[in-house]
């Protein structure tokens, strides 16, 4: 499902870089295509801040390009026009300041919790963690190599629970998907993916997560062609208004 | 062949071909050599591997026992609505594979059209099985044998046929005793083409079948999920599924096809 939508948007980014190179401003009022590169987990949130931005700065565009924080790293590295990061993780946003494409010292704007997503009205009665060990719970969880299988991770490891999934998804947002189609029973996934598909799914708190914090780090990127439209999208982004809809969509402040 | 080649013909096809070979290029030259044969002996890889040759192999079985029939079907049969059937035979080509997962679990899944039935009438559930991985290649790698077995019957004269009938074979007998022997190439080579599909098989079985190391993990699966932490040994294992399948396919050609 990823690697098509991360196609599709890199195609949207070289696009929309270039119409940014073109009509970057000279003064310092930001202005042009301003490129993103932002988690999965962030797609409802930043969606709106994007709009919210645009509207507080008339003339800017913004362009998102969602994806699994490491494949939105390694396109970065590997040379792909964006103006800013936002991590889900500080391991991929090490990556890049690792290969001196940040602008400065990135940022931590958010934290995110795991929760347990199950079909809307929970039928199988989880309450936390020991339950998705039944024999007829079948659980998806997310790829240890992604952030939010890190996380998995280190919260099954705190509570002392050793589980069987059917499917270690690419991403959260596949892992919540099988819960919204009815193939799983449950999902480990952040607390703010849960919420975003509140229509169709539960989501069950556990203590245990409180031990798998994830932090969101956020940075302009050197190799944009429109930095100070990334400057200001990063500083909307620390801003208190947008520290609000964070909050709405159900991150936490760090 | 004899004679010049003509140029307007060598240069377009040194420059395909050198589309075609340079990201292998790419590929060998960013390979860590040097720790090659520890990667290769990483856990999970040969089970990839393995999972990958048999359930493409069981996929292209299915596709040959299905596909060949319908073939013969849309070659030699003309009955209504004919062409919307060869249509929709196709429809897997252009239909991108993630749509192709979806649309299967939306039949085999638990809540599918299908899956609901099979669970509570036999208590098989589909999804996150080798059996889903099978059945994403076979969607998605069938029409390909079919193209080419359609096309290797169309080739082929059915007058061969028509004088097997006129000397007393049933139509069954004159489709093994002639008309397969006839088109077995064309066969071949659609087999060879849907396994080689199946094998690079990737989004309908990652959202139709999940991704399991054992159950499901296919080696493009793997190879996808390891871009996300260890690129090299992402190019490991495509360098692997790229060597295995090269191999297997020489091999088989001479083997099978006595290119003219």
């Amino acid at each position: 499902m990823k690697r098509s939508t991360v196609l599709g948007a890199l195609a949207l980014v070289l696009v929309a870089s270039g119409c940014g190179g073109q009509s970057r401003p000279s003064s310092a009022a930001p202005g042009g295509t301003v490129t993103v590169l932002a988690a999965a987990s962030l797609t409802e949130s930043f969606t709106q801040l994007g709009k919210d931005f645009e509207r507080a700065n008339p003339g800017t565009h913004v362009t998102f390009s969602f994806g699994g924080s490491s494949t939105l790293a390694q396109q970065i590295t590997a040379g792909a026009p964006a103006d800013v990061f936002a991590s889900a993780s500080p391991a991929n946003m090490k990556q890049v300041t690792d290969a001196g494409l940040a602008a400065g010292e990135p940022y931590t704007f958010a934290r995110n919790q795991l929760v347990i997503a199950v079909a809307k009205g929970n039928p199988k009665r989880i309450t936390g963690l020991a339950d998705l060990t039944g024999p007829d719970v079948k659980v998806a969880l997310c790829a240890r190599a992604v952030p939010c299988g890190a996380a998995t991770t280190k919260a099954l490891d705190a509570a002392a629970v050793k589980l069987t999934p059917v499917t270690l998804e690419q991403d959260v947002k596949a892992a919540l998907s099988k819960v919204r189609l009815g193939e799983v029973d449950a999902a480990l996934v952040y607390r703010t993916d849960a919420r975003a598909a509140a229509a169709d799914v539960d989501g069950v708190e556990f203590p245990e997560s409180a031990k798998a914090v994830n932090d969101y780090p956020i940075v302009a990127l050197t190799k944009g062609s429109n930095p100070t439209g990334a400057t200001a999208f990063v500083a909307y982004v620390r801003s208190q208004p947008a520290a609000a809809v964070l909050a709405g969509a159900g991150f936490q402040r760090p | 062949m004899t004679g010049r080649t003509p140029l307007a013909l060598a240069v377009p096809a040194a420059v395909g071909l050198a589309f075609l070979v340079l990201p292998l290029v790419g590929l060998l030259a960013r390979t860590p050599w040097s720790d090659l044969p520890a990667r290769l002996a990483a856990p999970g890889v040969v089970e990839a591997l393995r999972l990958s040759l048999g359930t493409a192999t069981a996929a292209t079985v299915v596709s040959v026992v299905l596909g060949v029939p319908l073939a013969w079907l849309l070659a030699r049969r003309a009955f209504p609505g004919r062409r919307l059937v060869r249509a929709l035979v196709t429809l897997p080509l252009v239909l991108p594979p993630v749509v192709g997962g979806v649309a299967l679990l939306l039949v085999f899944g638990r809540r599918g059209l299908l899956g609901g039935w099979l669970e509570s009438a036999f208590g098989i559930t589909v999804p996150f099985t080798t059996t889903a991985v099978v059945l994403a290649e076979t969607f998605v790698a069938m029409p390909f044998l079919v193209i080419s077995v359609e096309g290797a019957l169309r080739a082929a004269n059915a007058r061969y046929e028509e004088a097997a009938a006129t000397l007393g074979a049933t139509p069954w007998m004159a489709f093994r005793r002639v008309t397969l022997p006839l088109v077995a190439p064309g066969v071949a080579a659609g087999a060879v083409l849907c396994w080689a599909r199946a094998l690079g098989e990737f989004g309908a079985t990652i959202t139709f079948a999940g991704n399991f190391p054992g159950r499901t993990q296919t080696m493009p699966l793997a190879v996808y999920l390891a871009l996300e932490s260890d690129p090299a040994a992402a190019i490991v294992l495509s360098l692997l599924l790229l060597a295995v399948s090269v191999a297997i396919l020489a091999g088989l050609r001479e083997r099978w096809m006595s290119t003219p």
